[in-house]
């Protein structure tokens, strides 16, 4: 009897509002405040705070032990014109998002769907392709550097055995000292440490599709092609926009790949926008300047985000029907 | 018989075969490095460089392993990478449930507009508060210390997140009942909340470990002196000194390396079922 007149006056004195266990009692309104302050403290201290306090480092020229001095917005004026370097490291890093990312996707979503056809030896084949993923990335990287070494690496090893075998006349590039084939061997390590993530979330979206609309299609005699283009497509659309933004914020954000496998070389060949900033800020000090740069790269992925948020709205369905 | 045919045709067999041996030739790229690294590991100078390549050196070089660990305190990054590990990714998981448990569970004044700038803050990437971190460290005098390592990793936004998503899946009622006997907030939070969502948080926990485990950047920036180098860390120092001896260097990725995929090898159902849930392993 007093459980259903309760529920009664609840639902009374709550019209149309999520049901919460704490009321407001006099004796329990700082028990919330209580339970957030240590994760709140801690994020103020070092994430609400330095943020702002990096726009202001931002503003000055400092290099850590002088006086720091008032330069208003040079430091963003001086990337834009003058700083030839952060003109390279951009194009590097933007050179990375555009073929890191749609080769990736493409290959993650043909390996989720060999996956997923679950043939023999599937446990094993996902995590195969899943030990990149927790792999180091100084582990990873240092042993790409014996891969692609001149030398004594596998790849030039297997390059002379051709030309010895069959005498085709070619010598195998030295990958890590030559700018273009460096950024290849950075894209290459990138796309082997990264491809299982994105492959097991594709899966799990695979699997979630219900099974009826496939079945509803192959009465109507849609082909395996079909199928692909009309159901399986549409009905992860949702989980490739997820992973679309979450491979380009990465690739905006790449550091540990090329800082340990060529160490940004040869010369600023493939330095990303981070490692620029690790290297004006704790090898050059210069602080003002790598905050400037940590905050264009902030905008970037930020202006970036909000257009991928709105094109979305063209291409990705969702199931619930909104938006 | 309607069943039989309304169910789609499985790909043919040639098929089949075709894109398992696609799976299997995908699958030897994705071995063939740590086989490479084991395998030079265990290889006398002479030997790296031999064609047709010799994948089982012999004999096999134990030698090496000695010598690394003799050159380099692999064991004293160990101890490290462990320590720091452990300590955060269990302050990690008790703030972010705390916090969790207030967003989910608890109501006060500003709560929602609070959530939204945790939810806010999730957009910053871990560059821009980089250099201000380290002069708070710094600051704080603790550059070079495990507290440096530990403490600014251990306030999750996104952990809150996650968790408190999986605390409103437990029944209301059950909170209440305990409420009714007189049971206080952080009672409920321990007895109640906690042990129902041990999925959620052993996920989340081996994700934050993981993470901390293989930090790079952080650790990079605040310590200075060899004993408090984190594995990582450490393998890069030993890289940059020993980078042309490959056999040495190769037996230290291994050893950075084995205890790491083999908590992958026992957990591996968890990780894989965390990551299909989208959660990425990344950290600075």
């Amino acid at each position: 009897m007093t459980q259903k007149l309760s529920k009664r006056t609840r639902s009374l004195s709550l019209p149309g509002r999520q049901r919460t266990l704490f009321r407001w009692r006099p004796d329990q309104q700082w028990d919330g405040y209580l339970f957030v302050l240590p994760s709140l403290a801690g994020l103020v201290v070092f994430t609400a705070f330095p943020v702002i306090f990096s726009l202001v480092i931002s503003l000055f020229d400092w290099n850590m032990i002088g006086k720091p001095r008032f330069v208003g917005f040079d430091n963003y004026a001086a990337l834009f014109t003058r700083d030839i370097i952060f003109r390279e490291v951009s194009w590097n890093t933007l050179i990375f998002l555009v073929s890191i990312v749609p080769i990736q996707m493409a290959c993650s979503i043909m390996l989720a769907l060999a996956l997923n056809l679950r043939l023999r030896g599937n446990s094993v084949f996902r995590v195969v392709y899943y030990m990149p993923v927790i792999t180091t990335i100084v582990a990873a990287a240092i042993m790409f550097q014996f891969i692609f070494d001149r030398n004594y690496g596998i790849l030039s090893s297997v390059v002379w055995n051709l030309v010895e075998r069959w005498s085709i006349p070619i010598t195998p590039p030295d990958w890590l000292n030559h700018p273009g084939w460096a950024k290849v061997a950075v894209i290459i390590l990138t796309l082997w440490k990264n491809i299982g993530f994105s492959a097991i979330v594709f899966l799990a979206a695979l699997q979630s599709i219900p099974k009826e609309l496939y079945e509803a299609a192959a009465i109507d005699g849609a082909n395996v092609w079909h199928r692909f283009w009309t159901i399986t497509l549409p009905m992860i659309s949702s989980t490739t926009f997820f992973v679309f933004i979450i491979l380009c914020i990465g690739a905006f954000q790449l550091f540990g790949e090329s800082f340990i496998l060529t160490r940004g070389g040869p010369g600023y060949a493939t330095m990303t926008i981070v490692q620029y900033i690790y290297q004006s800020a704790f090898e050059f000090f210069r602080m003002g300047r790598a905050s400037a740069v940590a905050w264009v790269l902030f905008a970037a992925v930020f202006v970036f985000t909000i257009i991928q948020w709105h094109l979305q709205r063209r291409w990705v369905y969702y199931e619930t029907g909104e938006r | 018989m309607l069943l039989s045919f309304s169910i789609p045709k499985r790909f043919p067999p040639l098929w089949q075969l075709v894109i398992w041996m696609l799976l299997a030739v995908g699958g030897i790229f994705m071995i063939m490095p740590f086989a490479w690294t084991l395998s030079t590991s265990l290889k006398a100078p002479g030997q790296i460089f031999t064609y047709p390549i010799v994948w089982i050196p012999d004999p096999p070089v134990w030698e090496n392993y000695r010598q690394v660990i003799s050159i380099v305190p692999f064991g004293r990054f160990y101890v490290n990478s462990l320590f720091v590990a452990i300590c955060a990714t269990t302050l990690e998981v008790m703030i972010a449930s705390l916090a969790a448990f207030a967003f989910a569970r608890m109501r006060f004044w500003g709560r929602d507009q609070l959530f939204m700038l945790y939810l806010a803050t999730l957009m910053i990437p871990g560059q821009v508060t980089l250099i201000p971190s380290f002069l708070i460290i710094r600051a704080f005098g603790w550059y070079d210390t495990y507290q440096a390592l530990i403490v600014p990793g251990v306030f999750s936004a996104f952990g809150t997140f996650l968790l408190r998503q999986h605390f409103r899946t437990i029944p209301i009622e059950l909170d209440e009942a305990a409420q009714l006997d007189g049971a206080s907030s952080i009672w409920i939070w321990w007895r109640i909340i906690m042990p129902l969502s041990t999925p959620g948080l052993v996920t989340f926990a081996i994700f934050s470990f993981l993470g901390q485990w293989n930090s790079f950047l952080w650790p990079l920036i605040v310590t200075s002196s060899i004993e408090m180098r984190t594995l990582p860390l450490g393998l890069s120092m030993f890289q940059s000194q020993y980078g042309v001896q490959w056999n040495l260097l190769m037996a230290g990725t291994v050893i950075a390396l084995a205890p790491l995929l083999l908590i992958f090898l026992i957990g591996q159902r968890w990780i894989i079922r965390g990551t299909a849930s989208g959660i990425p392993v990344s950290r600075l």
